[in-house]
């Protein structure tokens, strides 16, 4: 048994804090890594997945809206097509992908060598794939869920919806969850106690003030949805009538539930897009973002005011003007943040020379798209506007402005700038700029057309549309458009694919850019860094150019995974933090949960099977460890 | 592209053709004092989101070639007033007024319909809808489905609920959308200005057919309004040829289950009123136009036009067919 303690600067120390932190090799070891760097890259490139999965099923149902009356798919498959698409683009692809880049960058910004707990993020990524996996066997196997991504009861319900559609719905809508919550209070203990020392709560970069706040809001909105799926499941499984007005329930109750959560879940991926805007802009102007106060009190206000702001997707329920003007207010009020923001950016880039990378191209093109969706937010939050255009295809047009300019165009922008961090390697400018010009420009011919469509009267969510109506020449062009922007995606996934092997050797810091990510090798080592930094600035790499030479932390041991806990909001040192190495109970724990799940669906005591399942998994998760032995002993 | 393109083609010849005349559904041509009213509130909004997108992109595009002239990039202090100015005080100004604008408008769109207005219930269905006429005492005159008449220059009270899930009620030319939620009441009104015909379309998703879950609203002269809605009131014809009378007899054995033509004894609530079927415009909520071809073609395979809807096949020897056919357009 080795007890020595190794702290030294000596090559054998570095090559044994590798050994410390390594994920283990091989198809099996797989399933027990933990690292941040492993687990988020895996968030990433799933989200990345299911992104292609439900952009393919929405080209599907573009060729069948291609032509009035027109029997290429019929009327079920359709509404499963557009269910599973919301469904995935919004619960499997949005958030995940947003965690992902937050679960990958934040340690790596703040200056430490891992979440704060490593296996419940290991966990978080099983139960996401078990639970996207098995809605898109529901879809193979022709009995996805087909009652829209809102799932509106009573149409969501057992008498309207009998087949087993809905079930897997509410099971893995639940599920899933749990993967966003798992992640949200890691990323939240993460930021608020590992952070470097000296980065104190004023010198955190914007990035990671974003990821905080969205964490926050994961926090307070996903329960509710949560709570809304379990009553529904047991409505369908046990007739309890949670919904069911007739018996004395209320079909509202389930808009609120739901809405409550599905607005700040706008704002749940947008929030974190908007950091990466912050990020990238300060990069490419080689200088601070103008206003890092007036950015950060905006993303607050931001995850504040949208959780007002629900009832906004209710205008036609017949609730009470007066009630509903409170709302209107708050859609209106949110525009004030998202206006700080956009004029703190056109500051910053004010007068700057400025590098037209396509990390900087993704960020002028959300410009466009996302003031156009902002615009088009303030309009629906007028309740007379509304009542015309709601469920109709002016807001069709409207969500995904909102969420292709506010959220797809900066994730994309995020995705060209720290590819090289994750990979080593850059991605072709060439063919970056090729899929913008073809995202940008098909993301305009695509969604712009559906305002007018929306208020020619044509309602979501219809499979066909009669040749009278007039709806087929716009049609037949957002068709042909969407194949277009399809192909722009198409390109950056080629390019990441090739740009993996191919791609310019990145080095250290590609862009020149500030924040302490860019001091880690790229890819970064298993131990991130070799010592940890101590920071004095916002921007750390611009500011202390000897930053990894002269000051950093010591007497963290290398032969067992250690960290180092600062303080809340001056980042001081604190103790030190014994971390658990491979394991493979948080797979276990999620495939065991996983089954309780997915058996409720067929059979209600299994899900008390898998309950007390899980407290085996549990126990093993738990096992004590001997924390005085090295990582390898343990 | 070239395949998306070629794919584009095959749906395209893949399409089927049926007639429909029916197309004004547009919100931007308004006919009742509501929806235009709501139209103007769009087109100030239009102009104003118009303006501030520009003066965002000018604004964007000035500073980024500023940057390319060598010139100075903004001082601290002239960003902290820009951002102030532009990010603050500009939206702040304009919210305001967009969203006292805005309530004042829906107050007077949400306000009670007068006294004196025309009471009409509106059930929505799986997936058609059903409308009744009521008297000052709320008892029913008229029934009849996926086509309401309406008078013109007069307030129209529509009283909104649903028989099974929720459903919307949306005439764009008429009047902004309102839900049909099981269990509540909702109501709506509006006062058409013009006469002409307005195609109305089911606008919350309501299941497999909400898709072709549409209707039509005439509205037409105070008397031709009330001659119609007279004859709406009046039990079906006696028929009077031998043709009819058999078709009638088929009519009650094998569609009175579910159907009902007043003054006989099909008395089925299930599917919609058939009293004066003959007078509609339409078949299956607005998805086919009414004709002798259509409505052969429906009763014989209603599963092809609208699957899934609740009507089964009804199998008939062509000779029952052609009396029913001939019964079902006596119902003027």
């Amino acid at each position: 048994m080795t007890r020595q303690i190794t702290y030294d600067q000596t090559p054998e120390a570095t090559e044994l804090l590798s050994r410390t932190w390594q994920s283990p090799p091989g198809f099996v070891s797989w399933f027990t890594h933990v690292n941040q760097r492993q687990i988020g890259y895996r968030f990433v490139v799933t989200s990345l997945i299911f992104f292609a999965l439900a952009g393919t099923l929405a080209l599907i149902m573009r060729l069948q809206l291609i032509a009035p009356e027109n029997t290429l798919l019929g009327a079920d498959f359709y509404n499963q097509l557009f269910t599973m698409h919301g469904t995935t683009m919004m619960f499997f692809f949005a958030v995940p992908a947003m965690e992902g880049l937050g679960i990958y960058l934040v340690p790596l910004m703040i200056g430490t060598r891992d979440m704060s707990f490593p296996r419940l993020n290991a966990f978080g990524y099983y139960v996401y794939l078990i639970a996207g996996i098995s809605l898109f066997v529901a879809l193979f196997l022709g009995m996805a869920p087909a009652a829209g991504w809102f799932s509106y009861v009573p149409l969501a319900n057992i008498a309207f919806s009998p087949g087993k559609g809905m079930d897997f719905w509410t099971s893995m809508i639940t599920f899933i969850e749990i993967s966003a919550l798992a992640a949200a209070v890691e990323l939240i203990v993460t930021i608020l106690k590992q952070r470097a020392p000296g980065m104190t709560l004023n010198r955190m970069p914007l990035f990671v003030w974003s990821i905080l706040v969205m964490s926050f809001m994961i926090l307070f909105a996903m329960p509710t949805v949560m709570a809304g799926s379990v009553l529904l499941a047991l409505d369908r499984a046990f007739d309890m009538q949670f919904f069911v007005a007739s018996g004395g329930g209320d079909p509202l109750l389930w808009q609120h539930l739901f809405w409550f959560f599905g607005h700040p879940e706008v704002y749940i991926i947008m929030v974190p897009a908007l950091g990466i805007i912050s990020t990238v802009i300060a990069t490419f102007t080689r200088k601070p973002v103008f206003g890092y106060t007036a950015l950060v009190l905006a993303l607050v206000a931001t995850g504040f005011v949208s959780f007002g702001l629900w009832v906004h997707h209710m205008f036609t329920t017949g609730l009470p003007h007066l009630g509903l003007s409170f709302f209107t207010a708050a859609g209106a009020m949110i525009a004030i943040p998202s206006g700080v923001q956009i004029f703190c950016w056109i500051a910053s880039l004010w007068g700057d020379r400025i590098r037209y990378a396509t990390p900087m191209l993704f960020v002028l093109g959300f410009f466009a798209i996302f003031v156009i969706g902002g615009l088009t937010g303030v309009m629906v939050a007028s309740i007379p506007f509304d009542t015309q255009v709601h469920d109709s295809y002016f807001v069709v047009a409207h969500l995904h402005y909102v969420l292709i300019g506010g959220a797809v165009f900066p994730f994309f922008a995020g995705l060209y700038y720290w590819y090289p961090k994750m990979t080593g390697r850059l991605m072709s400018e060439r063919l970056g700029k090729w899929s913008f010009a073809l995202i940008f420009i098909g993301t305009n011919l695509t969604f712009f057309p559906m305002h007018q469509l929306g208020l020619q009267g044509m309602p979501r969510r219809i499979y066909t549309y009669l040749e009278g109506m007039g709806w087929g020449d716009l049609n037949f062009a957002i068709t042909l458009a969407a194949f277009v922007l399809a192909t722009g995606f198409l390109l950056t996934l080629i390019n990441a694919i090739v740009s993996r092997t191919r791609g310019a050797e990145a080095g250290d810091n590609p862009w020149q850019a500030e924040t302490l990510e860019w001091a880690a090798t790229s890819p970064p080592q298993n131990y991130n860094f070799r010592h940890l930094p101590v920071v004095h600035s916002r921007n750390p790499l611009w500011d202390q150019p000897d930053l990894a030479r002269r000051q950093y932390v010591k007497g963290l041991r290398a032969d067992r995974r250690e960290l180092l806990v600062t303080t809340l909001l001056e980042a001081q040192p604190q103790s030190v933090l014994i971390m658990p190495g491979p394991s493979i109970w948080p797979f276990l724990l999620a495939l065991v949960v996983g089954f309780g799940f997915l058996g409720f669906m067929f059979q209600p005591l299994l899900f008390v099977v898998g309950f007390a399942l899980s407290f085996f998994a549990i126990a093993g998760w738990l096992w004590p460890r001997k924390p005085w032995l090295s990582t390898q002993e343990n | 592209m070239a395949a998306g393109c070629g794919l584009a083609a095959l749906c395209l010849l893949s399409a089927g053709a049926t007639a429909q005349q029916i197309v004004r559904q547009s919100a931007l041509q308004p006919a009742s004092t509501q929806a235009q009213s709501i139209e103007l509130l769009w087109w100030i909004m239009l102009w104003a989101g118009v303006a501030i997108f520009l003066a965002v992109m000018a604004l964007l595009a000035w500073g980024l070639w500023r940057g390319q002239q060598h010139e100075a990039p903004l001082g601290l202090t002239a960003s902290k007033k820009f951002v102030l100015l532009a990010g603050v005080a500009i939206p702040s100004v304009v919210l305001v007024i967009l969203v006292g604008g805005s309530l004042f408008l829906g107050r007077s769109i949400a306000s009670a319909p007068p006294p004196d207005a025309l009471q009409v219930r509106v059930t929505g269905w799986m997936w058609w809808w059903q409308i009744e006429y009521l008297d000052s005492a709320g008892n029913v005159t008229a029934t009849t489905a996926n086509e309401m008449h309406v008078p013109v220059e007069r307030p129209v009270a529509v009283e909104l609920v649903s028989g099974d899930v929720i459903h919307s009620f949306w005439v764009p030319q008429l009047q902004g959308k309102t839900d049909m939620v099981p269990g509540k009441t909702n109501h709506s009104w509006f006062v058409a200005t013009e006469a002409g015909e307005y195609r109305g379309q089911c606008a919350e998703f309501c299941g497999l057919q909400h898709a072709l879950m549409a209707f039509v609203v005439v509205a037409q002269p105070e008397a031709e309004f009330n001659a119609w809605l007279d004859h709406q009131a009046e039990p079906a014809p006696t028929p009077t040829t031998d043709a009819a009378q058999a078709g009638l007899a088929v009519f009650e054995q094998s569609c009175g289950q579910c159907h009902r033509v007043q003054g006989t004894r099909a008395v089925g609530v299930l599917g919609p009123d058939l009293t004066h079927l003959a007078s509609r415009r339409t078949l299956a909520a607005a998805t086919l136009v009414n004709n002798p071809g259509h409505l052969a073609g429906w009763i014989g395979d209603p599963q092809r036009v609208k699957p899934g809807n609740k009507m089964p096949r009804t199998p008939l020897s062509p000779q029952d067919m052609n009396n029913l056919l001939t019964y079902l357009g006596t119902l003027e």
